[in-house]
């Protein structure tokens, strides 16, 4: 039940392909991240839709296979 | 798929109560740290809000992420709005957004 950080990467930049992604390993367990995602597509949205778009990106392993990404999301 | 009356209670819920924080755990024991991030600034509030625990019930463990389109757990509602997860909700209280929310929404805090 982990993830790759390039995975999540791959996953967002293919949903958001203007996308800046930063990502850590909090823990080095695979299972604990923390996410800084800077898109253009998020101008004008509210963090709940900013965060949405994020995690429709990451099709579903949020909350599932993916444990723990905290999010940080931002305009360039 | 989430039946209607999972829905109905969730609905009943949020309107019910100006504050409500679907959770794992209980405000008092926490299960998740994610979950007990939210429940410290809202205890640092003093604000009133009804824990629910979503260990304790499946059906709303599943009907919660479904009814916000969220994956995750905690999930703070606000007078019936989802305001946001544990990120989301920390977020706004360092910059203030969070306490800007209640006040426009006649909830009392203290703001120590």
């Amino acid at each position: 039940m982990a993830m790759d950080a390039s995975e999540i990467e791959r996953m967002i930049k293919e949903a958001l392909p203007d996308a800046q992604v930063q990502i850590d390993d909090l823990r080095g367990d695979g299972d604990h991240y923390a996410a800084t995602v800077t898109s253009s597509a998020f101008a004008g949205l509210s963090r709940v839709k900013q965060h949405q778009l994020v995690y429709a990106a990451l099709k579903g392993r949020m909350g599932g296979q993916l444990h723990a990404l905290a999010l940080t999301t931002q305009t360039p | 798929m989430t039946d209607a009356t999972v829905t109905d209670r969730i609905k009943q819920e949020v309107s019910d109560n100006d504050i409500v924080l679907f959770m794992k755990g209980t405000p008092v024991f926490p299960q998740c740290g994610f979950s007990a991030v939210v429940v410290q600034v809202l205890s640092h509030l003093d604000v009133k809000f009804k824990g629910i625990d979503v260990l304790a019930d499946p059906s709303i463990r599943q009907g919660i992420k479904e009814f916000s389109d969220w994956p995750t757990i905690p999930q703070l509602y606000v007078k019936g709005e989802f305001v946001g997860g544990c990120d989301i909700v920390r977020e706004m209280y360092q910059s203030g957004e969070l306490q800007d929310l209640l006040k426009q929404q006649g909830i009392a805090y203290k703001d120590a």
